[in-house]
């Protein structure tokens, strides 16, 4: 079964648009990719009725800009503080906790998170993040060919 | 939010929030307090200015909606309508009926979803004693189900009208670039009658909330329509004599800078604080509301006048009955437009208006050049207007509580402040808060 992908972020700031940036390169693969904003409320209907789905999303986790990581949100939520990057107080992380409480998460539910470094109003993606998104769209076919 | 005791003189406490949690935007409060009694209160807004007005300059008037749409991602509809209803009462332009009962439509839609976040979201969980909606989803499942339906519904009202649910693009100066048709919008029927239902819901849980007693005596203003309850035209009311054309607003308010804060501070000319919001819109137009809305509201035990800020959340859930019926009633009454857009003829010109943004009145004023290029421009936010009225409510609030436990004053100070769903991003435009007791 073809994992529902969804790419998260804002195209305009800076490296926010990772996720985004990763559900293009997707689409054009002919996988099934939405771009979707980060709100953690909406984000919850996206995702409802999928059983198989990635989330691909901008990340601070500490790690150097462009590390991708890659977490199963049913097993080992991800830190809620990771997904600040912007300003949408309800993100992916606070997705997936109310998700988790409401009993609405999907039945296999990964997150591939790209670090971060910078998330300038109108800046582009930085060269660093630019290469993680590479290694986010491969790490994503390859878990797809595994489904 | 984090809280933390410092190492204050014997006697004194001190208590800092770094960043208040469940409001839009960056801020900070900081109190000083003497046994009951406030020494020093600031709300320190330190998100950075936005500048909108600054950069709004120098671009033609056309472009103008889809800038200002940007400006808030909760209640873009109201920044894009007033900044249109501004130009186009600066540019003499005649709408089509149907436009108006279409932008009508677009507002019940931001209200619903606007609403349902902060009622649910963002201030339930200070009533029912939790840190924040995911604990909270724990013991009221079904309640927060319904929140996120309710506001998806919003959300898709927002979406069909204005192209998308955030900084929509489909609103111009003369009406729309396009417009549903007829069965799009009957398409939401089902969807507006079980959200009707889910809001009188809303009403009966929030209801049973416990409300500190708290009255002050507000200078209640907002939009006051003949036949409707506001949302984008009519005269600006108070309940102490204000009744002017938007022309005249910046002769009755001003706004001044305070040094703790990036977003100015509003204030009634020669008179001081004033509020916008629900409460303000809730005892102003109390008869306009449906007879439903206004049953509901008596089932709650609201009446105007209601002075207790901190049952605003009480008025939302009203507004959300009503948003719910009004969007039901002009959706029967819709036929697309016969002149979706109507013609607009340049001129060197001024307008101003004033819409309802959920979280209170928004003021937009422009001036264009012969070429329609915006040589000036002036947005008010909601936020701005009842920053100063929020420093009031905590002057007189925090006395009241001052025997309580640090943690305790520091939750209801948060509470107090999410009354007014502050939307400091648009305002300026995030909350820590620091209080210090000092020895008596």
């Amino acid at each position: 079964m073809t994992p529902l992908v969804i790419g998260c972020g804002n195209p305009d700031r800076g490296d926010d648009a990772a996720g985004i940036l990763a559900a293009r390169r997707l689409s054009e693969f002919g996988l099934p990719a939405i771009e979707h904003s980060g709100d953690g409320l909406a984000l919850i209907a996206v995702w409802e009725g999928a059983a198989d789905v990635i989330v691909v999303d901008a990340v601070i986790t500490g790690a150097p800009p462009g590390t991708v990581g890659v977490w199963d949100a049913r097993t080992a939520p991800p830190n809620l503080d990771a997904f600040r990057g912007s300003t949408h107080h309800f993100g992916v992380a606070e997705a997936i906790g109310l998700a988790g409480a409401l009993g609405r998460l999907p039945p296999r539910l990964i997150i591939v998170g790209i670090e971060a470094a910078a998330f300038d109003l109108g800046a582009p993606v930085s060269a660093a993040v630019r290469c993680g998104i590479d290694e986010a769209v491969r790490r994503i076919v390859a878990l797809a060919g595994q489904r | 939010m984090s809280v933390r005791a410092s190492d204050a003189p014997k006697g004194a406490v001190t208590i800092r929030v770094d960043c208040l949690a469940r409001v839009e935007g960056e801020g900070g409060l900081q109190v000083k307090l003497r046994g009951d009694r406030v020494q020093e209160l600031k709300l320190r807004i330190f998100e950075p200015p936005r500048l909108f007005e600054g950069f709004l300059r120098g671009r033609h008037f056309t472009e103008v909606p889809d800038i200002t749409a940007r400006i808030c991602g909760i209640c873009p509809i109201a920044y894009q309508m007033s900044s249109i209803h501004a130009l186009e009462r600066a540019l003499g332009v005649e709408i089509d009926p149907m436009t108006r009962l279409l932008r009508r439509i677009f507002y019940c839609g931001e209200w619903i979803e606007s609403h349902a976040l902060h009622v649910y979201m963002l201030h339930a969980p200070d009533f029912l004693g939790c840190q924040d909606v995911i604990e909270m989803a724990a013991a009221h499942k079904q309640a927060v189900n319904d929140a996120l339906r309710l506001k998806k519904i919003g959300n898709d009202l927002v979406t069909l009208i204005g192209g998308r649910e955030i900084h929509p693009v489909s609103a111009a100066v003369g009406g729309f670039y396009k417009v549903p048709a007829r069965r799009q919008l009957e398409g939401m029927r089902e969807a507006l009658l079980w959200a009707l239902e889910a809001s009188l819901n809303t009403v009966r849980l929030v209801a049973g909330f416990h409300f500190p007693d708290f009255e002050q005596d507000y200078e209640f203003v907002s939009l006051s329509h003949p036949d409707e309850y506001p949302f984008n035209e009519g005269r600006l009311v108070s309940n102490r004599g204000i009744d002017i054309d938007v022309m005249e607003y910046e002769d009755c308010f001003a706004e001044r800078h305070v040094r703790h804060s990036t977003s100015l501070h509003s204030a009634v000319r020669a008179r001081g604080s004033f509020l916008v919001g629900p409460l303000a819109r809730f005892n102003l137009n109390y008869e306009k509301l449906t007879p439903l809305a206004r049953q509901a509201a008596a089932d709650a035990g609201l009446a105007p006048p209601c002075r207790n800020q901190f049952k605003s959340i009480v008025v939302r859930a009203v507004e959300l009955v009503f948003a719910c019926e009004e969007a039901l009633r002009l959706i029967d009454a819709y036929e697309p437009p016969v002149t979706p857009m109507a013609p607009v003829e340049v001129r060197a010109a001024t307008g101003q208006a004033v819409t309802e943004a959920p979280r209170g009145s928004l003021y937009h004023r422009y001036r264009i050049d012969d070429d329609g290029i915006v040589v000036d421009a002036r947005i008010i936010a909601p936020t701005s207007q009842n920053l100063r009225r929020i420093e009031d409510d905590l002057w007189s609030f925090i006395p009241k509580i001052a025997s309580k436990s640090v943690d305790e004053m520091t939750w209801q100070c948060e509470q107090a402040i999410r009354n007014y769903d502050p939307c400091i991003s648009c305002s300026c435009h995030f909350l820590k808060l620091h209080l210090e007791r000092a020895p008596e």
